[in-house]
């Protein structure tokens, strides 16, 4: 099932949460909404699940135009980022809330609940109330509650953001197992730039209500469209007028012609990447990251004086930072 | 924190008097007081013509009282959490004042309406219609001043409940309506009975308001609390001190009501 | 929106426009010489004055019971909590007879305060009592305890601790608490009407010298009165709406 939204645009009194968005979502994808708090992601998701009206433009599911669809008449699943568990409800009877709705035969319901909470790993916990579930089982149970009328497209807001860092991880790849079997085109909204390399098919960037790039992960990464883009998918750091990945800098004990000069505050052992924080002659910090190898090849040591190669020109998709982009750190 | 012994046995002790003179002396003494003509005068001065038609009206005054309000109050707090518009603050402010207002204030503000003199007293007699010193003016008065309890109560737990529930539910299907009875409804119940017990205890007892527009007319528009009254008045001590004794064994229903549902407990499931 | 609609009629046929009715009776030339005659200027005087006074001792003897209530343990706690609700459930009248069979001419301890203003106290005491005990008690019950911990670790003594680091948090609940029941005690009737005797400039108080004026068909008198009372109880609610606007604008 595919979705387009063309030419949105949502106000909340005069905050601006979607300046004239347009982005397709492709059938059987798995796109991330990925951006800062504030960014207009969730409300995005909320207009295309009906939720919220836009001020402007159209959204269309499946090739027809849905805007003036009211939510329950969408076919849509979506889960929260709290989940909204029915508290007062069993699981049993949340999951079954939307066939029940539809006035499906009892024998029928149950045999759904069943199969939905075999699949998400609730199985047993049928007449528990969501009170005495676990936050990452509640998200389970929100997940099967809008999976039992095999909606046409699935989406979650922040689905795992008030998760523990060892669930989370745990369910993202539950999730991208559960996409991979069900096929369902899935939205999911992030601000955690890992999530959306690690699940998603396909990732839309966004700031300030706009779209900055959408693409593949590796598209993104590789060829950001702008400074912002590239600071938000991985560590950055800066030489001058361009942004490098810290592990994309050569660090060398000899003088190199036109290489700026730095001096090593420290150095940090993480695993197999060592970080070294320099104050370049023009007093600027710059971390760089190096492999182990290379770390104890070079011996650095506190005090130690070094030169900073990097090879920015390597990636043409990048125009140079100097340009009048949007630029990050604004 | 640490406290001495005696600080803290101090505290105990100073609440406890206060209490104790104030309220269960009192109270304790009057239920005791009540039974000194044995059952069978207790029965007795229950069972009068007056005493039984004052049972009757009161219950169906307040029956009457508590299912307007209940509905009206569910109502005013759907539209004071969920609306944004600024009128709010105006029906807000309305809610609150029949708590504030003087009962007796609210009896001569409804003979102004409706009383012979009143704005709309002369349409009413041309109609035949009695609203002043008769049942429907009791009723008003009594609704009157039971206005806040369902509001005040419920609109707390709705704004605990919030409003996502309701939006999943739209997700899965569900109309307003049905989200409203198979969501709202139940996540507030609890508030809702509260609120209603709270509404019926306020509507028994209520004194001034209907002392004003019943013109105590005997045997036609006494209620139980002015059944009180009238017996202190022509000197039955002991009726009225059944009667009381009878509406204070209806509060302490109302207090074990309050005290199973009241806010501390409801959150425990 | 339709329940708009419905709260909106509602509260006006029911509440505004009664209201109106005695603000419009009261307009008249003569309606500063109404509520300053003698016996409207004692009565208000009284009602004032018996109210404040009540406040006072409320703030006090509320917040002990609710700290009672809430950080002592002894048996028959529960039942204590349970009858702070009572003088609610209990109608008025009754509330003044259970006072006058006590504390009245036929009382079994020899004390006899009926027809005196300080049975209009006790009166006032006894319905108002609820309000500041059931403001305080929640935000009592939750105060960070660790607040209290800190401060006797910094060599606060437990009535520096409760003086300068819990009666602060407590103070909005117990200015709340106390505004409402002196908006109650300013308009009560019931509870009073029995024990103080209604003696005119002695011991009556407004909502019952409204009453009188009423049955004697003096409503001019009485919607001048009831004016006034109205207006008090006006400024109590936006008293209480200022306070809750400044407490959640300081995000307390």
């Amino acid at each position: 099932m595919t979705i387009e939204v063309r030419d949105v645009t949502k106000r909340f009194g005069e905050f601006v949460a979607l300046d004239d968005v347009s982005v397709a979502v492709d059938d059987g994808s798995l796109t991330a909404l990925l951006g800062p708090s504030g960014s207009g992601k969730s409300t995005l998701l909320r207009v295309i699940a009906g939720l919220e009206a836009p001020d402007a433009g159209t959204v269309l599911i499946a090739g027809e135009d849905a805007t003036g669809v009211p939510a329950r008449r969408r076919g849509l699943g979506f889960v929260f980022q709290h989940y909204a568990a029915f508290r007062h409800m069993t699981v049993r009877d949340n999951v079954g809330f939307a066939l029940s709705i539809r006035r499906r035969p009892k024998a029928e319901i149950r045999a759904r609940v069943n199969e939905l909470l075999t699949l998400v790993g609730l199985a047993g916990l049928h007449e528990r109330y969501p009170d005495q579930l676990s936050g990452g089982q509640r998200q389970r149970m929100a997940l099967a509650r809008a999976l039992a009328v095999e909606p046409r497209v699935l989406l979650l807001d922040e689905p795992f953001g008030a998760l523990d860092t060892g669930v989370r991880a745990e369910l993202r790849a539950w999730l991208r197992r559960l996409h991979d079997d069900t096929g369902v085109t899935t939205v999911l909204v992030t601000h955690d730039q890992e999530e959306a390399l690690e699940v998603a098919d396909r990732i839309v960037v966004m700031r300030d209500g706009r779209i900055e790039q959408a693409g593949t992960p590796r598209e993104l990464y590789d060829r950001p469209a702008n400074d912002f883009v590239m600071g938000f998918l991985g560590s950055v750091s800066r030489i001058g007028d361009s942004l490098v990945r810290p592990f994309e800098i050569e660090l060398r004990t000899e003088p190199v012609d036109g290489a700026p000069e730095g001096m090593v505050r420290r150095t940090v052992h993480l695993g197999f990447v060592v970080r070294v924080e320099l104050v370049l002659d023009d007093g600027t910090p710059l971390t760089v990251e190096l492999s182990r190898p290379r770390a104890e090849e070079l011996e650095l040591a506190a005090g130690d004086i070094v030169w900073v190669v990097s090879d920015v020109a390597r990636r043409p998709g990048r125009p140079p930072a100097t340009a009048p982009a949007p630029a990050a750190g604004r | 924190m640490a406290h001495s012994r005696a600080s803290k046995l101090t505290v105990r002790g100073l609440a406890l008097g206060y209490m104790a003179v104030l309220v269960l002396v009192p109270v304790g003494y009057v239920l005791i007081h009540a039974f000194k003509p044995g059952l069978t005068g207790v029965w007795n001065s229950l069972t009068t013509p007056a005493a039984q038609h004052a049972i009757q009206l009161t219950v169906e005054i307040t029956a009457i009282a508590v299912v307007l309000n209940t509905i009206f109050g569910l109502i005013a707090a759907l539209v004071l959490e969920r609306t944004r518009l600024r009128i709010r603050y105006v029906l807000d402010l309305l809610v609150d004042l029949p708590f504030a207002v003087s009962p007796v204030v609210v009896g001569l503000a409804l003979l102004l309406l409706y009383g012979r003199q009143g704005w709309f007293g002369g349409w009413l007699t041309d109609h035949g219609i009695r609203i002043v010193f008769s049942m429907p003016g009791m009723i008003i008065a009594t609704v009157f001043v039971s206005i806040p309890f369902v509001a005040r109560e419920v609109g707390p737990a709705l704004r605990e409940a919030g409003t996502e529930q309701e939006q999943a539910a739209a997700t899965l299907g569900a109309s307003r309506l049905q989200a409203f009875w198979r969501i709202t409804l139940p996540s507030i119940r609890a508030a809702l009975a509260y609120g209603v017990v709270l509404t019926t205890a306020r509507a028994l007892g209520e004194f001034g308001a209907v002392s004003v527009v019943s013109g105590r007319i005997a045997g036609q528009t006494i209620t139980l609390p002015l059944l009180v009254q009238q017996r202190y008045q022509n000197f039955d001590q002991t009726g009225a001190y059944v009667a009381a004794a009878f509406l204070a064994v209806i509060a302490l229903l109302v207090l074990l009501a309050m005290t199973v549902l009241s806010p501390g407990r409801r959150k425990t499931r | 929106m339709l329940g708009l609609g419905i709260a909106t009629v509602y509260l006006s046929l029911l509440v505004l426009l009664p209201l109106a009715a005695v603000a419009a009776k009261a307009v008249t030339p003569r309606f500063w010489d109404e509520v300053t005659s003698p016996a409207a200027r004692s009565a208000l005087e009284l009602t004032l004055g018996a109210s404040l006074v009540v406040t006072a001792i409320n703030v006090v003897f509320g917040t002990v019971v609710a700290w009672v209530l809430v950080r002592d343990e002894f048996p028959g706690k529960r039942v204590l909590n349970a009858v702070v609700d009572l003088p609610f459930a209990l109608p008025t009248v009754v509330a003044g007879l259970i006072l006058l069979g006590l504390y009245g001419p036929t009382g079994p301890l020899g004390i006899d305060v009926a027809y005196t203003r300080v049975a209009v106290g006790l009166a006032l005491l006894f319905v108002t009592l609820p309000f500041v005990v059931r403001a305080v008690q929640p935000v009592l019950a939750a105060l960070d305890r660790e607040a209290e911990d800190a401060a006797q670790t910094l060599g606060a003594s437990g009535w520096q601790t409760f003086r300068r680091v819990v009666l602060p948090a407590l103070r909005p609940a117990i200015v709340s608490g106390a505004a409402l029941g002196f908006a109650r005690a300013v308009g009560e009737f019931g509870s009073i009407v029995l024990i103080s005797g209604n003696i005119p400039l002695k011991t009556q108080v407004a909502s019952v010298l409204v009453f009188g004026q009423i049955e004697s068909d003096d409503v001019h008198s009485a919607a001048a009165v009831s004016v006034v009372l109205l207006l008090l109880a006006l400024l109590v609610l936006l008293f209480l709406r200022g306070l809750n606007w400044r407490h959640s604008r300081h995000g307390a």
